[in-house]
């Protein structure tokens, strides 16, 4: 410890002793390393304006009007559109937010007004596992779980693995939330004599309202994206289906589906779908950060 | 328990005109407890399912699974090596390319970017976190292959084709362009949680580092990361996590093929590839229970990789929120 601290003072200052050069090194490899960081930031930034400059001009060009009303047509028919994957989608995403925010929220009551418990520490460690699980590996687990035992792919099981994927990113943001509330506020309520669920209920949710919406909005667009759990649950249909019992088509997996299709026409749908989807997904991105941002300052003025 | 402490205090003059409103506390407790010990279930019955459902291959093959590497769907014979090896050559490159990257772009967010520039650069590089996976597959596909990977495929084996490593021919699909997507598509987790954790070292540490004659980069190089070096650490592995598990934008660039060289340049599978791509066509229950299994495998992986990062980031937050990061 000792001779960490005394080394390196030394190091610093020997270059100014010893003339020109080492304290010119030095400031030779500053540059050169912050310039490098900077560097990276370019090389960071570079791929996403790529994915979102040839999405937009690929997209655009296969657009055609009625194309997200319309549904697929056989290959080499013009027209035709993703009315089916955008029902689909909005099914079992739907399906997966009535599942997960009801018990996401509850969850991150627990843990913000419990954390230091066991259970409350074994929960935060859970969430963070369950977020770290592929959701590929989601995709399994509810085909063995829900497909396996009923025979069959079904809408059903597809919402269920979302909300599974959506679980961890609402319980950690509404957390979040619920923490930034003030504590004063909490012990006022409990000192007026309110019972502690009426708390929670009417003054610390309240509270953290737009909270739990950017957490359910992060978690949707999240979820949206997924094709991966797709592939084992709601299989994809090719057809308008409104059943939960039903294999479902959503727009990540007919993006799948039409990119690795050897169709010139398909692929192009694909650019077309995945411009829907992007800006779907990026756009509820964007709101929950203004959501937090507004939200993070008005907590902050009235703490302060 | 606490319960008493509470209900001396709820004995007070408000609530008696609505006694309904009373009655909810053990209610309310046991749903938000529900809650909690639903999350904790769900961790253990992962793993349990994937462990029922892949018991024929389990009996069948033992560990063996793990390590041969005949994958066989019409012999029925399954060996996973091939995919493990797929899975932990591309994470590794992947991480070798993203991880220098991330830190510089963790280092400017956090020590160098002018004021104004922090909030809208480092939202951007969450954004490449929020693409989904298939639009990453969609683009690599067609543009980044094409125009990008395949040229630097074709200087590394003209320059260095006399390594395994780096041998032809050239295809387009190939494991050096799933490293690259998986690279990109690490790099906003990694930059993020380096960026926090640079943030939490306290200020008084690079004073204490300037004030000595130390300049900006040996401050951050000698002080910052030596401080953070666990948390830096830990989300690193949280990159590999997720580089792992990552599934369809693999799938889409890595040209799924058995080939058993060692070429980065050549089409390979990992874990999750084989599984997205063959789960559709198994048709014996073996086979499909081979596919859970290199899932199950697959979940172990990324859950002790998980359990690493996790302690490693707690450490650092814990050490660091005591002392306050003004």
């Amino acid at each position: 410890m000792s001779e960490t601290t005394r080394r390196r003072p030394q190091a610093f200052t020997r270059g100014n002793g010893a003339g020109g050069f080492r304290l010119a090194w030095r400031k030779g490899t500053n540059t050169v390393m912050l310039a490098l960081c900077a560097l990276a930031v370019v090389a960071g930034v570079v791929p996403l304006l790529w994915i979102l400059w040839y999405t937009l001009r690929q997209g655009i060009a296969a657009l055609t009007p009625g194309f997200l009303t319309s549904m697929p047509t056989p290959v080499g028919v013009p027209g035709g559109g993703i009315f089916n994957s955008i029902v689909g989608s909005a099914i079992t995403v739907g399906l997966g937010v009535l599942i997960a925010a009801p018990v996401g929220v509850m969850a991150a009551m627990f843990a913000a007004t419990r954390a230091n418990t066991p259970l409350g520490l074994a929960l935060r460690f859970g969430t963070d596992v369950i977020a770290g699980v592929p959701s590929i590996i989601m995709g399994i687990f509810v085909y063995a779980l829900i497909v396996l035992p009923q025979g069959h792919f079904s809408a059903f099981s597809g919402g269920v693995a979302l909300a599974f994927i959506m679980l961890p990113i609402i319980i950690r943001t509404t957390e979040e939330m619920l923490k930034l509330v003030p504590g004063s506020l909490r012990e006022a309520s409990l000192a007026l004599g309110a019972t502690e669920w009426r708390t929670s209920m009417n003054v610390l949710l309240p509270a953290a309202l737009s909270g739990v919406v950017t957490g359910v909005m992060l978690a949707v667009a999240r979820a949206a994206g997924e094709a991966a759990p797709m592939l084992f649950t709601a299989f994809g249909n090719p057809f308008l289906s409104f059943k939960l019992s039903e294999p479902i088509a959503t727009l990540p997996h007919t993006i799948f589906v039409y990119a690795i299709s050897p169709y010139e026409d398909w692929r192009a749908k694909a650019w077309a779908t995945a411009l829907v989807l992007i800006a779907l997904v990026l756009g509820l991105n964007v709101l929950a950060r203004g959501l937090t941002w507004w939200r993070v300052r008005k907590v902050g003025s009235v703490t302060r | 328990m606490t319960a008493d402490v509470h209900a001396d205090r709820r004995a007070a003059p408000v609530a008696r005109k609505s006694d309904a409103w009373n009655h909810g506390d053990p209610l309310f407790r046991a749903l938000t407890t529900l809650a909690a010990v639903a999350v904790l279930v769900l961790v253990l019955a992962i793993g349990a399912e994937l462990w029922r459902s892949s018991i024929l291959s389990r009996q069948a093959f033992g560990l063996s699974f793990l390590t041969t590497s005949v994958w066989d769907p019409v012999a029925e014979v399954f060996g996973a090596l091939p995919f493990l090896a797929g899975t932990l050559v591309t994470s590794i490159v992947a991480l070798v390319i993203a991880v220098p990257i991330s830190l510089g772009v963790a280092i400017f967010l956090s020590e160098l970017s002018p004021m104004w520039l922090r909030q809208p650069l480092g939202f951007l590089i969450e954004l490449l976190a929020a693409v989904p996976s298939v639009v990453y597959g969609l683009w690599a596909l067609f543009a980044f292959v094409p125009s990008f990977v395949k040229p630097v495929a074709l200087a590394l084996n003209g320059k260095l084709g006399f390594l395994p490593l780096f041998a032809g021919p050239i295809y387009g699909p190939s494991r050096l362009a799933a490293s690259l997507v998986l690279a990109i598509m690490v790099l906003p987790t990694i930059s993020a949680i380096s960026r926090d954790v640079f943030r939490a070292v306290p200020v008084a540490q690079r004073e204490a580092a300037l004030s000595l004659g130390a300049t900006r980069w040996e401050t951050i190089s000698q002080v910052l990361v030596p401080y953070g070096l666990s948390g830096l650490l830990g989300a690193v592995i949280l990159g590999l996590g997720r580089a792992l598990g990552e599934t369809i934008a693999v799938t889409m660039v890595i040209g799924n093929n058995l080939d058993a060289s060692a070429s980065l340049l050549h089409p390979g599978y990992t874990m999750a590839s084989i599984i997205a791509n063959e789960f559709a066509e198994a048709t014996s229950e073996l086979y499909i229970q081979a596919l859970i299994e290199i899932g199950l495998v697959l979940f172990v992986f990324t859950l002790v990789i998980n359990l690493i990062a996790r302690l490693l980031i707690w450490r650092v937050a814990r050490g660091t929120v005591s002392e306050g990061r003004s």
